[in-house]
């Protein structure tokens, strides 16, 4: 069997595969934190939790009331987006005046409070989910084999923030978006319905969460820790990419992703702490993050 | 001023008799929690900076007095002053990577390498991974204080608490506090009026992560293990909540908050158990959303609305 550098090359792509898996969640994740950040200066801690409760609904939905993969792929984020909205309205919009800081803090208790729920009603223990007929099974590269689901997820993450992207930057609504993002007394006295715009922002970012949760269902153990170890990762890769550019969420949570990957083969030891030293490395070279701008 | 000095008089008498009639090692849980909250406070209420990943100063000083104590055979006092010192250090170098970015930034980042040092930790032979550090023996401070005995330890700890809080008080008004001061009210004012920001505020972490320090070295002592749960994000999270519940940027909030915080959790364990999390979260709502100057800020507005009326 062929090998690079004393590892099995099958190896190697089942891991650089993984990775782009982990890294499509990284990077529908944080495009959400981007999104929200944008129009509500706040960052969404809940986001984790957002998460989980898309994986969670999933296999409730399955367990309970028979609701099948595909509908939760929609009703999911429409549920968690509907959460997100009850939300903003009751909560978050009191603190916009405030310092950021206690829309991190609001939304820090949130994720305990969901988190919290969860373990209450379904224990710690990771619950198995199959993956879809339609999906399981794999390719045959050639070279290696895909397991369908793995390319699904990384599609359909990318179909995702494609959408995303050009909603933001091709829409008439997304132009709306990015002048109420720039200057929202402006925006409002052009007779843009600002208020609205910002909760419907934070029910949309909390929806890619939750489609990503419903996405991760079938590939991990869904449990209600998944969310807020995640989001700490997330973090990190915030930070890295900086908040400037959606196209750069994208890459920075894929290259991430990817570079975890091969830790896990060249040096497994390393791969839980590797996004939190490139961290470190980048607030030392670029403080402002790779795609982010000095203020 | 005199009215003040005897309100501390009474406090301290009061924790004096304390441990006759609370359980000692729930006072003292409380009095290191206390002292972490404090230190904590020092960055959130004076400098302005929220560090989300503070609990890793707290695991970090933990290990290091039990691994001292246990393995090298230091004693306990020696041990407590390598462990906040390691804190400091460790402090010296997170600090100097967050202080690159400021306001929510900051947070995420101290949160970030917080989780890293966790996984660190989680790796590391000398942890003891899950299971933790067990078995790390009192000792004897000085060579003749036998801290087995829970009260001998108990005015030990106050000892310690009340140094680490007179420390943190000096710091606040002295002309460094005020500095501090000034960065959270302005930075960029600060700044043009010819202060090395960056220095100030590295300095400020490094005291408050020494402190914090401190504090988990002496809940090592006190409950003789040290475990991964301290230098989890949860953690991290409780102490923001004690300082946030207690009041941010008062001298006794994070007592309060400490003191409020631990009762809960422990009369709650057992009745609610995993409710508790959600308990903390709701708390942590109702704060942000009703009530952010905190118990004793509270207090404070109402006292002087008082006298203000009279």
């Amino acid at each position: 069997m062929t090998e690079i550098f004393g590892v099995p090359i099958q190896a190697l792509y089942g891991q650089l595969m993984l990775g782009l898996v982990n890294g499509s969640f990284y990077a529908v994740l944080s495009l959400g934190l981007a999104v929200i950040f944008g129009m509500l200066n706040i960052i969404n801690f809940a986001h984790g939790a957002m998460y989980m409760t898309g994986a969670m609904l999933t296999w409730v939905g399955l367990e309970y009331l028979g609701i099948g993969y595909w509908w939760m792929l929609v009703l999911a984020p429409i549920a968690v987006g509907l959460i997100g909205i009850a939300i903003e309205r009751l909560m978050l919009q009191w603190l916009y005046k405030l310092d950021h800081l206690y829309g991190l803090l609001l939304t820090f208790g949130l994720a305990l409070m969901i988190e919290g729920l969860f373990r209450d009603l379904y224990g710690v223990a990771g619950q198995p989910y199959s993956i879809p007929e339609m999906l399981s099974g794999a390719f045959n590269l050639g070279f290696m084999f895909l397991p369908k689901y793995r390319a699904w997820i990384i599609v359909a993450s990318l179909a995702v923030c494609f959408v995303t992207w050009f909603m933001i930057e091709k829409t008439r609504l997304g132009a709306y978006l990015r002048a109420a993002t720039e200057n929202p007394q402006l925006t409002q006295a052009f007779g843009i319905n600002v208020p609205l715009m910002v909760m419907l922002t934070y029910g949309f970012g909390v929806g890619l969460a939750a489609f990503a949760g419903v996405l991760a269902a079938p590939a991990t153990q869904i449990s209600p820790l998944m969310g807020s170890n995640l989001i700490i990762v997330v973090f990190a890769v915030v930070v890295v990419g900086g908040m400037g550019s959606i196209l750069g969420s994208i890459v920075t949570g894929l290259g991430l992703g990817v570079i975890e990957g091969l830790t896990k083969v060249f040096y497994p030891e390393a791969s839980s702490t590797v996004v939190f030293v490139i961290m470190a490395i980048v607030l030392l070279v670029r403080p402002a993050g790779l795609f982010g701008k000095e203020k | 001023m005199n009215r003040r000095r005897i309100g501390y008089g009474i406090l301290l008498a009061l924790m004096l008799v304390a441990p006759t009639v609370v359980y000692p090692v729930l006072v003292m849980k409380v009095l290191c929690f206390a002292l972490f909250a404090c230190a904590f406070n020092l960055l959130i209420g004076y400098t302005g900076l929220l560090s989300f990943g503070h609990a890793v100063f707290l695991g970090t000083a933990g290990y290091v007095a039990g691994h001292s104590i246990k393995v090298w055979g230091f004693p306990p006092e020696l041990g407590l002053v390598c462990a906040a010192l390691a804190a400091a250090a460790l402090g010296w170098v997170i600090g100097s990577l967050a202080i690159r970015r400021s306001g929510i930034y900051f947070a995420m980042i101290t949160l970030a390498l917080a989780q890293m040092m966790y996984f660190v930790f989680l790796q590391v032979p000398f942890t003891g991974g899950e299971d933790g550090l067990q078995g790390v023996p009192r000792g004897k401070l000085l060579g003749f204080i036998d801290l087995a005995d829970d009260f001998n330890l108990y005015y030990f700890v106050l000892a310690i608490f009340v140094f680490g809080f007179w420390l943190i008080h000096r710091t606040i008004h002295s002309p460094f506090g005020q500095v501090l001061k000034a960065i959270r009210e302005n930075e960029a004012r600060a700044i043009s009026l010819g202060y090395d920001v960056a220095k100030y505020k590295l300095l400020a972490f490094v005291l408050s992560a020494g402190l914090a320090g401190l504090a988990g070295a002496t809940k090592t002592l006190v409950f003789r293990f040290a475990t991964l749960t301290d230098a989890h994000w949860h953690t991290s999270g409780e102490v923001v909540l004690m300082t946030l519940l207690g009041g941010m940027g008062t001298v006794f909030g994070p007592v309060v908050g400490a003191a409020t915080i631990v009762t809960l959790q422990n009369e709650l364990a057992d009745k609610v158990g995993s409710l508790v999390t959600v308990i903390m979260g709701a708390i942590f709502v109702v704060c942000v959303l009703a009530f952010r100057r905190g118990i004793v800020g509270e207090l404070g507005a109402l006292y002087k609305k008082m006298t203000g009326a009279r």
